[in-house]
């Protein structure tokens, strides 16, 4: 899977996380409890709860069609986009609803960014990518601002060396994995606290992948990152702590190092043993 | 007559080659493996059955003037010489009597007989080809069947007659194109011995003349008021088509909900299946009138016809046309940059405005000049709506006239066919077709580069 990683993924050999688990022992900043999520008839997610700790990495786990995309997307609520589809049960960051109908949902999406599974770049220049949320969000006042706050932004997503000479050439222009760290730093560009990562790399090859999940560790300094992923690997690589999903329930949550060693659940494990998914 | 008996027989030769091809290569196939399967044999028996009669009728279709020439030869009168133009009116009299048409007065004793004749020797030669033709259907079908052996490469050469087939066809649909042009380009240059292009293209005034019956140039052909009628009209269509057509499409695509989508959607394209000279009649008997009085309340004049009601109702009939195709093009936008924009806290209405809209220009502005070249051509809303006055003036609210208009007056008027009053159809034909096509590659161009970009 991964060059980094030599370690056989299946058949019971279990995989080290990289990050100390001391990392996870942060306060909880977002909170959910008993989240329901409904497509129109069909039942999405059945009332789960986690607390997720501020400043860390949290992975979502689990086969295909699991919910854990579902359930990520309730913390910005971009499932409102969805036609038919209802969220229940109550989600709370720093205390505040996110569901309470007196908030601004253009608000929220500011401070819980969101990178999605396919690099999605406007079919704008490089600048004016970075540059659209802290414009609509009148995060800069005029074009001095708006260049420091880019190449801060492209900094922090490691890409600045990469464009710094060709800024205004279109974002779509670049390789896959320049895209999808494009993306990254754009939406760390509208200054959020928390960005969910919905497969960030899966449509990326190896170095690439590798490059990301490195920049996902830089990142976990200054904001709370909650991760789906496919590859277990990859969460027991970046993640501090670790979210079991099947069929749209929570299965087991606890620190990575204890899911992948000594996982409490026999679904857990017959997932990370490779039985089902 | 004769057509229906030619397709019984046709189809009649093709049914009975067909099952005697099967038939035959079921009996190969006891033998050994078949190198196509019997449907194919029975279809290439077929083939043999049916083309020699197809190539018999087309040859005759091309000959059976020329037939017909030298049989009138030998029954006109030896005093009226070949040549001449009473040859060719006496000729002409035989045919239509022989048609059964009738010809203007009596017809003299001699001309009955020989038109009689005519007639009967049209018939026994026709039938003598269909005979002829049924003939060689049926040695075809033999041969081809007494030459089916197991290893026929049937599906071979019925492939090969299939790929012929569609090249003819698409052989034909170039030629009439090719044959279009050649005929308007022909004319053009037979109507510009009478005017001269300059004059055609930079004058400004159009006074050809209809009332003189000369062979002469007599009038005006400057082509600017036509011009000017023609896009002013269709600038004022795309004026109210634009907005509307495009802003319905985003909320159709962007904000209505499927169902109601579903709903409306229909409804809208119902105005594209509208025939146009009913959208004439609305324009001259509704929306003119309104207009005129509009005018008479604001203080102004409106012209009843006028090309601003030609445009609007142009208008009103282009916008199906925006909008189904601006929906499909602002629907091919990826969902994932909708999300993207919408993930930073964008609203919706600055989603559509920064990323949607952008991300599908292309495709919009390959839309809109499709549209415009519809508007361009469009001709029965504004022959009954614009008042069909060819004067060069920028006034919307007065009578103004277009290319389209012009021809069909141009046209149907009772000028000799041969005179510049009508030969300037085909002039501004030409001119309105450069117009077009340049539009439509230009829409083609920008369309084909939107379409790579997201592939």
């Amino acid at each position: 899977m991964n060059a980094t990683n030599n370690s056989g993924p299946m058949g019971g050999n279990r995989i080290v996380p990289s990050a100390p688990a001391s990392a996870a022992s942060a306060v909880s900043r977002i909170s959910a409890k008993d989240v329901t999520v409904h497509y129109g008839e069909k039942q999405a997610i059945f009332g789960v709860s986690m607390e997720v700790p501020e400043k860390s990495v949290t992975a979502f786990i689990g086969p295909s069609g699991c919910g854990k995309s579902t359930f990520l997307r309730c913390f910005n609520r971009m499932n409102d986009t969805i036609e038919g589809c209802k969220v229940g049960g109550k989600i709370t960051i720093d205390g505040e609803d996110i569901y309470d109908p007196s908030l601004d949902v253009v608000e929220l999406r500011a401070r819980v960014g969101m990178v999605f599974q396919k690099p999605n770049p406007f079919p704008k220049s490089i600048y004016d990518n970075i540059a659209y949320g802290p414009r609509i969000h009148g995060l800069v006042k005029n074009k001095a601002e708006t260049d420091e706050l880019v190449e801060s932004s492209l900094k922090k997503a490691g890409l600045w060396k990469e464009v710094h000479d060709r800024l205004d050439a279109p974002g779509t222009g670049l390789s896959g994995g320049q895209q999808q760290r494009l993306c990254i730093a754009r939406t760390i560009a509208t200054g959020p606290e928390v960005i969910l990562m919905d497969e960030p790399c899966s449509a990326l090859d190896p170095i690439a992948t590798s490059i990301v999940e490195d920049l996902i560790h830089e990142l976990k300094e200054q904001y709370t990152i909650i991760i789906v992923t496919h590859s277990m690997q990859q969460a027991a690589r970046v993640s501090q702590k670790t979210a079991f999903f099947h069929l749209g329930k929570l299965i087991e949550y606890g620190e990575t190092e204890q899911i992948f060693v000594n996982p409490k659940e026999k679904q857990t494990e017959a997932y990370i043993t490779g039985r089902i998914g | 007559m004769t057509s229906v008996l030619i397709a019984v027989l046709v189809l009649a030769l093709l049914g009975i080659a067909y099952s005697q091809g099967v038939s035959r290569s079921r009996l190969l196939a006891g033998q050994t493996r078949l190198h196509s399967r019997p449907q194919y044999h029975g279809a290439l028996v077929a083939l043999w059955a049916v083309l020699p009669l197809l190539v018999l009728l087309l040859v005759w279709l091309l000959a059976s003037g020329m037939a017909q020439d030298w049989y009138i030869a030998s029954q006109l009168p030896v005093e009226i010489l070949p040549g001449t133009t009473e040859y060719a009116s006496a000729a002409a009299r035989l045919r239509n009597i022989a048609s059964g048409f009738g010809v203007a007065g009596e017809a003299a004793e001699w001309e009955a007989t020989a038109g009689a004749a005519l007639a009967q020797f049209n018939t026994v030669l026709m039938l003598a080809i269909v005979a002829l033709g049924a003939v060689l259907g049926v040695v075809g079908m033999l041969y081809m069947r007494s030459r089916l052996t197991a290893r026929t490469r049937a599906r071979n050469h019925v492939e090969a007659f299939i790929k012929a087939a569609l090249i003819f066809c698409s052989v034909v649909a170039i030629l009439t194109t090719v044959g279009i042009v050649v005929s308007l380009v022909t004319e053009t240059v037979r109507f510009f011995t009478f005017v001269s292009p300059f004059e055609f293209f930079f004058g400004t005034v159009w006074n050809p003349g209809y009332s003189t019956t000369s062979n002469e140039a007599s009038g005006s052909y400057g082509m600017l008021p036509l011009l000017v009628g023609t896009v002013m009209i269709s600038l004022i269509a795309m004026l109210v088509a634009l907005p509307v057509g495009l802003m319905s499409a985003i909320w159709l695509t962007q904000y209505a909900n499927p169902k109601l989508r579903n709903a409306i959607k229909p409804v809208i394209e119902i105005l594209a299946g509208i025939p146009t000279i009913v959208y004439g009649f609305f324009a001259l008997v509704t929306v003119g009138p309104a207009l005129s009085g509009l005018g008479d309340v604001l203080g102004f004049g409106i012209n009843a016809t006028s090309a601003l009601t030609a445009g609007i109702v142009m208008g009103i009939m282009i916008i199906p046309f925006i909008s189904s195709l601006s929906d499909d093009i602002i629907r091919q936008v990826p969902r994932t940059m909708r999300d993207g924009s919408l993930g930073l806290g964008a609203t919706k209405a600055e989603t559509i405005r920064m990323v949607i809209v952008p991300a599908a220009l292309p495709g919009i502005v390959g839309a809109i000049l499709l549209a415009v070249s519809r508007a361009i051509g469009e001709t029965m809303i504004v022959v009954l709506a614009a008042g069909n006055a060819p004067i060069l003036r920028f006034d919307p609210t007065e009578p103004t006239s277009t290319f389209t208009v012009t021809i069909v007056t141009a046209l149907t008027g009772d000028a000799d066919f041969a005179s510049p009053q009508s030969l300037v159809a085909f002039a501004l034909g030409l001119t309105l077709f450069v117009i077009t096509l340049l539009l439509n590659i230009g829409a083609l161009a920008i369309v084909r580069k939107y379409r790579e970009q997201y592939e």
